[in-house]
């Protein structure tokens, strides 16, 4: 198993509601959730806006500390580690970002933001590690001394895609990675990524509120709402015989190209 | 191939040329002064007295711009005076810059109660009046360069501060901080390498105007005679001098004015130019 997760609870103090003296109240956002992720997966997480798959998301790479439940990433406990115990390990689990113009740093270039995490991790033969993601996602070479925002918007999301491969890791978390691209570049992005899963041999978690896309590449869905998992079976099983009425809705709003044409 | 955009060079603008050669020249004439000036500037002489500039009747050759009601050289003063006005400048804006903008990366970055601290610190600073803040300070300390330096770091870091924090906060907030977290960087590593780097622009075009400002609150000093020894020539001090003769020899008074006036803008505008031009994503 690459991620096993048991009854994770996550809540973050609503400032906005924070009386003057004393402690914010805490909003509950993960509401106790318990799912696995076989090696080799790849997982669809699904949801509205504000169901939190953006924070499990982020729970699961430690960008955020769990509240209760506990999380183990390939057999070892990480929902209490602190970030210096984390460090050596961090390598092994690599985030894809929603904004690509935010996720890359705009004073460094395209070879520099690559680079970065393979020094933190003390890989040797930088140069032709950065050549070699850019390879992989079908990037020139030359990209390298281009500042991010020289880039278009696709062009910056295989900069990231590459950032993360190039590390190496056994599992990637992409969260809402095309939602900001063109629906050309969506497919283009969404078959690289395929590719790559196959050819490294990747656990994948993709995040996204759109069920097409998620059609196209998971194996397996989650369904989140409202921080609650409603609804988890392989993806067709789930696009024939929708379980949730949530589920339902979801399919129900996504444009169909002949809208009197059911799916199937 | 790179990309057009790259390696195009951008012509150096108006505003960086005019900005850059007057502070050039200062800089030279205040490295030259001994061998520049025509004069001693603490040389007087009672008969030469009020002359008038170079173009005007009952003007003496040598004293280009006149002499204050002592007889001193009002050329040689502003030249002297530079050397005063620039290093004032250098030194108290670099150290308030350093330490305004570590405290207040510090408070943006870290937040918590580094935060509550340094910005508690800062309202409370910001509530006294700067001048007679000033000026009390150098009253405590003597008068003296070190203590305006000294006076000037204490009066402005806050200046610093505030702005480096908003503008970390709001890097701190963008995703390649948390991409930095991912790869495994530490959180001070991550201060320095990401986010030092997109605050520094800010910095730069803030230090320009501190230098400007410690130009001005160093002659604000010497107008209140609270700066260096009223003998050694300062533009402030010239221009408190000056005051009290203005309907006898105005140009006592207005020599040093405009100097002053165009060295505090250059200063501005130097930074705003080299913002523009250096700066990647503005490019």
């Amino acid at each position: 198993m690459m991620y096993e997760i048991r009854d994770l609870h996550l809540s973050l103090p609503d400032m906005t509601r924070k009386p003057l003296l004393g402690a914010a109240p805490r909003i509950e956002i993960l509401k106790g959730l318990s799912f696995d992720v076989p090696k080799g997966a790849v997982l669809g997480i699904v949801g509205g806006s504000g169901s939190g798959k953006s924070t499990l998301g982020r729970a699961m790479l430690r960008l955020l500390e769990p509240t209760g439940g506990s999380i183990h990433f390939a057999g070892t406990d990480i929902t209490h580690r602190t970030e210096d115990q984390l460090r050596g390990m961090r390598q092994r689990f690599q985030m894809i970002f929603q904004d690509p113009m935010s996720s890359l740093n705009p004073r460094r270039r395209v070879g520099g933001i690559i680079a970065g995490p393979l020094r933190l991790h003390g890989m040797d033969g930088l140069t032709a590690r950065v050549n070699e993601a850019l390879d992989m996602v079908g990037l020139p070479q030359n990209f390298a001394q281009r500042y991010p925002h020289e880039l278009s918007g696709g062009q910056r999301q295989r900069v990231g895609i590459a950032r993360a491969v190039a590390l190496r890791p056994d599992f990637i978390l992409a969260d809402e990675i095309v939602s900001g691209l063109d629906v050309s570049s969506q497919a283009q992005v969404l078959n690289l990524l395929g590719n790559l899963v196959k050819d490294l041999g990747l656990t994948l978690a993709f995040i996204s509120h759109d069920l097409s896309v998620i059609r196209r590449l998971c194996n397996r869905v989650l369904v989140l709402h409202n921080g609650e998992i409603v609804e988890e079976s392989e993806t067709a099983t789930l696009f024939d015989a929708p379980q949730a009425a949530y589920t339902r809705e979801l399919l129900a709003a996504i444009p169909l190209p002949d809208p009197y044409q059911p799916w199937g | 191939m790179r990309d057009a955009r790259g390696g195009e060079k951008r012509p150096i603008g108006m505003r960086l040329w005019l900005s850059g050669g007057w502070l050039t020249v200062l800089v030279l004439a205040a490295l030259c002064a001994p061998l520049i000036a025509p004069k001693d500037p603490l040389m007087q002489d009672l008969f030469l007295g009020r002359l008038p500039p170079f173009w005007m009747d009952g003007s003496e050759p040598g004293y280009f711009l006149g002499t204050d009601s002592l007889g001193r050289d009002v050329l040689s003063r502003i030249l002297y005076g530079a050397r005063l006005a620039l290093i004032v400048a250098v030194i108290a804006g670099s150290l308030t810059c350093i330490v305004g903008a570590t405290l207040g990366l510090v408070a943006g970055f870290y937040r918590g109660w580094a935060d509550r601290i340094i910005s508690r610190f800062v309202d409370i600073w910001m509530a006294f009046p700067p001048v007679l803040f000033a000026i009390l300070l150098i009253a405590v300390l003597g008068p003296g360069l070190t203590s305006i330096i000294i006076a000037i770091v204490v009066i402005d870091w806050t200046r610093f501060a505030r702005v480096i924090r908003a503008e970390a906060m709001s890097q701190s907030a963008m995703d390649y901080v948390a991409s930095a977290q991912v790869a495994g960087r530490t959180r001070f590593g991550t201060m320095m390498t990401e986010i030092l780097p997109n605050v520094l622009p800010t910095i730069v075009a803030l230090l320009t105007l501190e230098m400007g400002i410690a130009v001005i609150v160093e002659a604000i000093l010497s107008f209140v005679n609270l700066s260096i020894s009223t003998d050694s020539p300062t533009w402030g001090g010239m221009i408190s001098e000056g005051r009290t003769s203005v309907h006898q020899a105005w140009w006592v008074l207005v020599f040093p004015l405009i100097t002053l006036f165009l060295t505090v803008l250059s200063f501005s505008q130097l930074g705003e130019g080299l913002k523009d031009r250096f700066d990647p994503v503005l490019r």
